[in-house]
C-alpha cells in the first residue's frame, strides 16, 4: 500500500489529540475540563459547535459522571471518547473498573499530571500508573505525533471483537500537551477508512437469543449485573484473556497504520533504540525517551554501547519483548516518573525487574525516580545515569538500587 | 441450586445474563419458610404486594395464596406485614 497523502500542521499535543478524535467519527464525547487536558475538550467542543463533527457532546458535572456517560453511550453501541488528567482520572477510578468490566471500548486521552498535594499541574505519571490494574490498555506516547497516531489506533484496538477493552493514551503534561510540534495528519477519509464503523459482536441473551452485544430495547440484555462468588472470578479471568490477546492486535493495528502513514513506533509495544549490542541501557515511557535518544546518540558517537528501550504499552506489559531486547545488556536503569511510596522503587522498576527474573541473561538493574511534579529531566542527568551504569558494569555492583535523581538534598 | 456452572471460556462476557433470572433458584438461601394459616388469612394480599421477590401468588382455583418456594429467600417480610398474623416462619 502506498503511503497516504498527509498535511503538516503545527499542533500542541492536546490539539493533536482533539484533531485525531475529530477524524475518528466519534458518536459521543463526555468530558470535564482539567489542566492540562482542557485544550483537548475545548478544541473538540469547537468542532461540535462549528458542525465539523457529528458528535453528541455531553457537558457533565465531574469526571466520575464523564466516564459514566461514556460507559453508558458505549454500552448502547456508540463510539465514545473522553479525556482527563491527575485528580480527574482519580475521580474516575471507580468507573474505570466498571467500564472495563462491562467490556466497553471507550478511548480516553490522559495528559499525565502529578497528583495533589501539594497542588501541582505539571507532568509526572502518578495518575495513570496507579490505574494500571483497571483492565485498561495503556499506551504512552513519546511525542505529539505519536499521541495523534495512537488515538486513531486506539479505537481499532479497543473495538476489536477479540479485545473489547477500553484504551487510555497518555501524553506528558505541558512537555507535549502545550508544546507546538509539527504533526503530520492524515486525510479525514483515510482515517475513516482505517477505523471503519464500530462492529458489535453477537452474544446469547437470557432468552437464549443471539443478539448484538449492546443495550437495545428491541433485543434486551443485561450487562454488568450482580455477580457474586459464583461467577465474578470467571468474568475477571475473561478480562485477562482479552489482555492476553491484546499484544497481537496492537501490533497488527500498528503495522497496518504504519503501512498507511509511513510512521512506526518499534513493534507497537516496545521501541528499541540502538539496542542491538547495547551493554548499558535505560527503560522509560513518554517524552523522556526523546531526550534519552539524543543522549544515546552522543554516547554512541563516543564509543559507548548505549541503548534505550521505550515501553509504548505498559498494559499489556510486553514481557517477552523486554527480555529479548535486553539480552546483551549488562547494566540497566529503569526510569520512573512516579513512585510507589514504601514499595521498592517506582512501578516500571517493579515490573521490569520482575519480568527479568525469567531471563537467563538478566542485567543488573537500578531504578531512578525522576521528574516528579514536572521537574525537568535534562540531558545532563541522563548522562549521569549512563555513567553510573558504566560503573556498575566495571564493578559488577549496584550500590543503591533505588535512587531519586534531580531532587535537591 | 444451579446445574453445572459455566467456566470462563463458555460464559458470555461482561456479566451478560445467559438465562432468565427465574431460572436462578434462590429458594435454597432460605433458613425459615413462610407457611400460611388459611383459617386466619383474610385474602387481603398485602403479602403479595410486600414480597420483594414476587414469590407469593394468588391461586385462583384454590382461592388462596401460595408461596413460590423455588424463589422465596425466607426474608419474613410477609409474616411481619400480615395484619392478622396468618403467616408463620417455620425453620426448614
Amino acid at each position: 500500500m502506498a503511503i497516504t497523502k498527509q498535511e503538516m500542521l503545527a499542533l500542541s499535543g492536546d490539539e493533536a489529540v482533539a484533531y485525531a478524535v475529530k477524524q475518528s467519527d466519534v458518536d459521543v464525547v463526555a468530558a470535564y475540563p482539567i489542566t492540562p487536558q482542557t485544550i483537548i475538550v475545548e478544541r473538540f467542543s469547537e468542532y461540535v459547535h462549528d458542525g465539523e463533527v457529528d458528535t453528541a457532546f455531553v457537558c457533565v458535572e465531574s469526571e466520575h459522571s464523564a466516564l459514566t456517560a461514556c460507559l453508558a453511550a458505549s454500552a448502547v453501541g456508540a463510539r465514545t471518547f473522553t479525556a482527563s488528567a491527575s485528580a480527574g482520572l482519580a475521580l474516575m477510578h471507580e468507573i474505570l473498573y466498571v467500564t472495563s468490566g462491562c467490556r466497553a471500548p471507550v478511548v480516553m486521552a490522559i495528559t499525565n499530571r502529578a497528583l495533589s498535594a501539594p497542588i501541582n499541574i505539571h507532568c509526572d505519571h502518578a495518575d495513570s500508573m496507579v490505574e494500571r490494574d483497571a483492565s485498561w490498555i495503556q499506551i504512552y506516547a513519546e511525542n505529539s505525533q505519536e499521541a495523534y497516531d495512537s488515538i486513531i489506533q486506539a479505537f481499532r484496538i479497543a473495538e476489536h471483537p477479540d479485545i473489547l477493552l477500553p484504551v487510555m493514551v497518555m501524553l506528558d503534561a505541558f512537555v507535549l500537551s502545550h508544546t507546538l510540534e509539527n504533526v503530520n495528519v492524515l486525510a479525514d477519509e483515510a482515517v475513516r477508512k482505517f477505523i471503519g464503523t464500530r462492529k458489535i459482536p453477537l452474544v446469547k441473551n437470557h432468552d437464549g437469543n443471539v443478539v448484538p452485544f449492546k443495550l437495545d430495547p428491541e433485543n434486551p440484555l443485561t450487562m454488568g449485573p450482580l455477580d457474586l462468588h459464583d461467577y465474578y472470578f470467571e468474568h475477571k479471568r475473561q478480562q485477562e484473556d482479552a489482555m492476553g490477546r491484546a499484544p497481537k492486535i496492537i501490533k497488527q493495528v500498528h503495522d497496518e497504520y504504519a503501512e498507511m502513514s509511513g510512521r512506526s513506533y518499534g513493534n507497537g509495544l516496545t521501541e528499541s533504540y540502538r539496542m542491538e549490542d547495547a551493554e548499558v541501557a535505560t527503560i522509560c515511557v513518554g517524552s523522556t525517551a526523546g531526550t534519552t535518544k539524543t543522549v544515546v546518540d552522543q554516547l554512541r558517537d563516543s564509543g559507548t554501547k548505549a541503548g534505550l528501550l521505550r515501553l509504548r504499552t505498559y498494559r499489556p506489559l510486553p514481557k517477552t519483548g523486554i527480555i529479548r531486547a535486553l539480552e546483551s545488556v549488562k547494566a540497566l536503569a529503569v526510569l520512573d516518573r512516579s513512585h510507589s511510596f514504601g514499595g521498592y522503587g517506582g512501578p516500571i522498576f517493579h515490573e521490569v525487574r520482575h519480568v527479568l527474573y525469567d531471563s537467563p541473561t538478566r542485567p543488573q538493574v537500578v531504578n531512578y525516580v525522576y521528574g516528579l511534579g514536572g521537574r525537568d529531566m535534562p540531558q545532563r542527568l541522563i548522562h549521569r545515569i549512563y555513567e553510573d551504569l558504566e560503573k556498575i558494569v566495571r564493578t559488577k555492583q549496584v550500590e543503591d538500587p533505588v535512587q531519586f535523581i534531580g531532587v535537591r538534598e | 441450586m444451579t446445574s453445572q456452572k459455566k467456566g470462563w471460556k463458555d460464559l458470555p462476557i461482561a456479566g451478560v445474563c445467559w438465562k432468565p433470572s427465574t431460572e436462578y433458584l434462590t429458594g435454597d438461601w432460605r433458613t425459615f419458610k413462610p407457611v400460611v394459616d388459611t383459617e386466619k388469612c383474610t385474602l387481603c394480599l398485602l403479602c403479595h404486594l410486600y414480597c420483594p421477590d414476587s414469590a407469593i401468588h394468588w391461586n385462583r382455583q384454590a382461592e388462596a395464596i401460595e408461596f413460590d418456594y423455588d424463589h422465596c429467600k425466607g426474608c419474613g417480610i410477609c409474616a411481619e406485614e400480615c395484619p392478622v398474623a396468618a403467616i408463620e416462619m417455620v425453620r426448614e
